[in-house]
């Protein structure tokens, strides 16, 4: 599937909490991801965490969302349950025409498989491995991939194709990540604080090579972070506090990752 | 240091599964110990007090005849302590529900109490009191189901005579019941006793002997008696005295617990190795992923050496555990192995027991095996600054190995090239445990070595080299004619006659009391086969000896060597090694019967016949040989085969049933433990992938593909040292009895293979569950 740079940026129709009417439903996009009442209570020892208190989140065609907020808020637990990293203790998610809460371990790996792509604070690369050979890892699992090293001159690093990840930089470990990530085309781009293990000039760099993958695949992508300088690159902010979402806002103008600051 | 202790039992806890592998093969290592060592032990100690206490004899020497008065000159011997003259005579047995005759050696009682020597140790019933009354020995009576108060019928010196079985006996001369074969068969062979008056009425031996034994006296030497002896004995057709070294059971004995002193060496000590190696590999790991927590600990004030004393403390819990399943198991174990032995070897009293040292020298070897193997691992970090330690691990480097330098990386995928960098970047560790994985395969393939040995043994002597169907050896020498009277018995299809002479046979200052055997030059039913079953031609002049026996003698193709007949007329000659054969049971010289009927100084006679039977008229032969008071003995190749297989089949579905539970504990061990440490440095990597889309089958396979090459590619390793070891075990285990010949299977291979391949995979499927828990969410918020 392949989404037109035009076509990601037709204005949306802000998302509106709960209320919708019939029409509304009817003009809008079908959205990727519909998550309603999302409740997610974990037991650690004989505390009870409530991680996600009713949670309604729709996520679209091609844009790029920031989650933003504090540790603790609830931002991970709700992308590790839209990437099928987790179920949620009630609560719906459907992706597309999935159903997330129904599917089973294997059903949820293959949905990992064929539609996400995930990029993690640590870069998670497998340092046996090449930076070409962890993305062709991923690629020779995926039904339509492009060239590992098309991703990764994608990210601006073709000439560190034969590098192992112990003789790369953090930043250039997280490009890896990311190349790694698209280079299956995925319906969706999950990344999860992916500058918070960088320092400020690299974290910038990082973030311009995500605002390119969703500029140009018009890879749905949602980032989580507690950096709200970051929220500026967004098309929509959504903040997150105590499980749940305090409020979305649509930037009216996007700005690119040089002109963030933080 | 309370606070140390109980983090270092909650780690242990924590890697139960790890820590239950290797404590499993310390247990197989301290309880294999303790079975075969104590088994010999007590083999052992019940051998040196059934000798002393029923005054097992020192020297034996058999006689054509000597009037009772010669005793007294060979009591005067110098260094003779007591002696006991007997008559003994071979005879042919009619058992009730055997259809084959059986033979018996039919042994003299004084005609009031017992033997000066060799007591007899009575199992029931009691001593002979009438002529007719006999004891028979345990094995024979227990193969036949014989009890006292039975009937059994002899031929004894010609004549028929119904004998009553008055009691059931066991004597220290045959601990092993055999008349020196390789194999026994107690179903046909037994010893019996009878008083001295009536047997030597029915010998024709009033007032004279036959059989002499005789007590050292405590610093005498055995070669001058034993010269003594047959200097006074010559006359008296003397046929050479011996020491206990050439008597048959005692050397069976000797063999066995020479080749069981062995056996509980070497088994404990690979397990032992295996533990030591997988301990290291335990606590190199554990030291890895704690360095934090190391360093923290000297951040407080902990002593390098109270660290160090922590990790080992973990080494020793192991063994600890190990041990204290393993000393139990082993005495259990070692109880049965010396119940087994009971059946072969027959003792008043064989009860397993076993010195301190039997349980001491495993545990303290596997403690000091914990202890150097925890060190080596805890030195290089506890060397390190806390500082640098709390900086946590580090990761894993991967850089261009060997590997990335040639094509094959190349040719394979990346997770292929995952598994093999894995490989490469830890070699010592890969070598570890490949060897540690090797000694499973080497393992299993020497213990189904003996067996292959044994059966090759069996198949070139019972099927290529003898081939008769009845061996029948007659009571004195006659003439060719009576070949023919043979060749009318009923059934008797061929005869081959064959002319055996006790000799001595002689090459320097070396000498062997051996049989001279002559043969028919193109006899068919008795071939002399090498080991590698190829036929060495009878010469027309000269010897042809075992190799074994060339060997003792020091002497070769071409050389001559001094042969005294112990039989009249005595004559004594030089004769040329004609050609040696690489026979692997016993030691003969053989010669062509006429060369030996010129030696004798005779005309063509025999002495034994070959006999090939028409199966349909077996049964009336057998009747007749029963009854025929020319004949001594009776084997039948057939009949001793199927006991014999019998003993093997039983033996070998203990020992194969132990020897592949010891391959599968060592197997498990290594790969678990490989598993679960790859686990441990790799799981973040693993999980990572589970979260891009990989199923636990894909990444159980990248994990395990580890193991699988390892796996793999220890097994030729294993066969090879396999081999080795069983060549090792051959030289080691070769007596005069018999030599083991090399001879490994292609199904002993594959029963290996097999076998290994069997506990990887179900080792793999325990380890798969691990996969399952993988935390993937964890797995995105932590930092290598």
């Amino acid at each position: 599937m392949r989404v037109t740079a035009a076509s990601a940026h037709v204005p949306r129709r802000p998302y509106v909490e709960s209320v919708t009417t019939a029409a509304a439903v009817a003009i809008a996009p079908e959205p990727v991801f519909r998550a309603r009442g999302l409740t997610k209570l974990y037991r650690m020892g004989d505390v009870e965490v409530h991680a996600l208190r009713g949670v309604d989140l729709d996520l679209f065609e091609g844009e790029l969302v920031v989650l933003l907020g504090p540790s603790g808020s609830g931002k991970s637990t709700l992308l590790n349950i839209l990437g099928g990293l987790d179920a949620p203790t009630a609560g719906n998610v459907r992706f597309r025409d999935h159903d997330l809460v129904a599917a089973d371990e294997r059903e949820l790996t293959r949905f990992r498989r064929e539609h996400v792509g995930f990029v993690f604070q640590f870069y998670n690369l497998i340092p046996s491995l090449t930076a070409v050979e962890n993305v062709k890892i991923v690629t020779e699992i995926a039904a339509h991939p492009m060239q590992a090293a098309d991703a990764l001159a994608l990210v601006g690093l073709k000439e560190r194709a034969d590098h192992f990840p112990a003789q790369l930089s953090g930043g250039e470990q997280q490009r890896v990540a990311i190349a790694r990530a698209v280079a299956k085309r995925p319906d969706v781009l999950l990344c999860d604080e992916p500058t918070g293990a960088l320092d400020y000039e690299t974290g910038k760099l990082v973030l311009k090579v995500l605002q390119d993958v969703n500029r140009e695949l018009g890879t749905t992508t949602a980032v989580i972070t507690h950096n709200a300088a970051i929220a500026g690159m967004a098309d929509r902010v959504i903040r997150m506090g105590s499980g749940t979402i305090v409020d979305i806002r649509m930037n009216a103008r996007k700005l690119s990752p040089e002109e963030l600051a933080w | 240091m309370v606070m140390l202790r109980r983090k270092m039992w909650r780690d242990l806890l924590h890697m139960r599964g790890q820590v239950f592998a290797i404590a499993l093969i310390v247990a197989s290592a301290v309880s294999t110990y303790v079975t075969m060592r104590g088994a010999y032990e007590s083999l052992l100690v019940s051998q040196r007090v059934y000798y002393d206490t029923y005054r097992f004899a020192d020297v034996f020497a058999s006689l054509k005849r000597a009037p009772e008065s010669v005793a007294q000159r060979l009591r005067e011997i110098d260094g003779v302590a007591a002696i006991q003259t007997r008559v003994v005579a071979s005879v042919v047995l009619d058992v009730p529900g055997l259809e084959e005759p059986a033979s018996a050696l039919l042994l003299s009682l004084p005609d009031s109490g017992e033997p000066r020597l060799n007591h007899l140790h009575l199992r029931r019933g009691r001593l002979p009191m009438n002529a007719d009354e006999v004891l028979i020995s345990e094995a024979f009576a227990d193969a036949n189901a014989l009890l006292p108060g039975a009937s059994i019928a002899a031929v004894i010196n010609s004549r028929w005579r119904t004998l009553r079985i008055a009691g059931i006996a066991i004597t220290p001369e045959a601990v092993q019941e055999t008349r020196g074969d390789a194999f026994p068969d107690h179903q046909r062979f037994g010893l019996m006793w009878m008083r001295r008056h009536p047997l030597a009425a029915a010998m024709g031996m009033e007032g004279a002997f036959n059989d002499v034994t005789i007590a050292l006296a405590p610093a005498a030497s055995e070669a001058d008696v034993i010269a003594a002896v047959d200097r006074t004995l010559v006359r008296y057709g003397g046929l050479g005295a011996y020491g206990r070294n050439e008597q048959p059971s005692h050397r069976f004995l000797r063999d066995e617990l020479a080749q069981d002193r062995i056996t509980s060496m070497v088994i404990p000590a690979v397990f032992l190795a295996v533990a030591a190696l997988l301990i290291h590999l335990l606590l190199v790991r554990l030291v890895a992923s704690q360095r934090e927590q190391i360093a923290v600990l000297k951040a407080f004030g902990h002593s390098n050496a109270a660290v160090a004393r922590h990790f080992a403390g973990f080494g020793l819990a192991i063994v600890a555990i190990g041990s204290a399943a393993g000393i139990p198991i082993g005495i259990w174990l070692g109880r049965n192995l010396t119940g087994l032995y009971t059946k072969f070897f027959h003792f008043p009293e064989l009860t397993f027991q076993m010195s301190v040292s039997a349980i001491a020298v495993p545990v303290g070897t596997t403690v000091i095996a914990a202890l150097v193997s925890s060190l080596s691992a805890v030195r290089r970090v506890v060397a390190l600054p806390p500082a640098e330690g709390m900086r946590g691990e580090a990761p894993l480097r991967f850089g261009r190995g060997l590997l990335d330098r040639t094509r094959l990386i190349r040719a394979v995928s990346p997770p292929v090239r995952m598994i093999l960098r894995s490989l490469q970047r830890t070699p010592l560790r890969t070598a570890m445990s490949l060897l540690a994985l090797a000694s499973a395969g080497a393992i299993l393939v020497v213990g189904q070595f003996a067996f292959d040995a044994l059966e090759s043994m069996i198949d070139v002597q019972f099927r290529a080299a003898q081939t008769d169907d009845a061996t029948i050896a007659l009571n004195e020498v006659r003439g060719d004619d009576a070949v023919h009277a043979i060749r009318r018995l009923p059934g008797v299809i061929r005869v081959e006659p064959v002319r055996t002479v006790p000799i001595r046979i002689r090459a320097g200052h070396r000498q062997r009391r051996i049989a001279l055997v002559g043969l028919e030059p193109d006899a068919t039913m008795r071939r002399l086969i090498d080991a590698e079953g190829n036929e060495v031609r009878l010469p027309l002049r000269g010897l042809v000896l075992t190799t074994k026996l060339a060997q003792i003698l020091g002497v070769g193709a071409g050389d001559d060597v001094t042969v005294e007949a112990l039989a009249a007329p005595r004559p004594v000659a030089s004769m040329r090694v004609a050609a040696l054969v690489d026979e692997t049971i016993g030691i003969s010289a053989y010669a062509s019967r006429e060369e030996v009927n010129r030696f004798m100084r005779e005309g063509p006679a025999f002495t034994a016949a070959y006999l090939a039977v028409q199966p349909a008229r077996a049964t009336e032969l057998y009747a007749t040989l029963k009854a025929m008071p020319s004949v001594a003995s009776v084997s039948l190749r057939e009949a001793m085969l199927a006991s014999m297989r019998k003993t093997i089949v039983e033996n070998i579905y203990i020992s194969a049933s132990m020897i592949v539970a010891f391959a599968c504990v060592i197997a498990f061990g290594v790969i678990y433990n490989g598993a679960r440490i790859a686990l441990s440095e790799r799981g973040r990597d693993l999980a990572s992938l589970r979260v891009l889309g990989f199923s636990k089958g894909e990444v159980g396979a990248m994990l395990l593909g580890e193991q699988a090459v390892l796996t793999l590619a220890s097994i030729p390793i294993g066969f090879l040292a396999g081999w080795a070891l069983s060549v090792w075990i051959a030289r080691q285990f070769e007596s005069e009895l018999y030599r083991i010949p090399l001879v490994i299977s292609g199904r002993t291979y594959a029963i290996s293979f097999f076998i290994i391949t069997l506990a990887a995979v179900f080792t793999a499927i325990v380890v798969q569950k691990r996969i399952g828990a993988l935390d993937l969410v964890e797995v995105l918020k932590t930092r290598e």
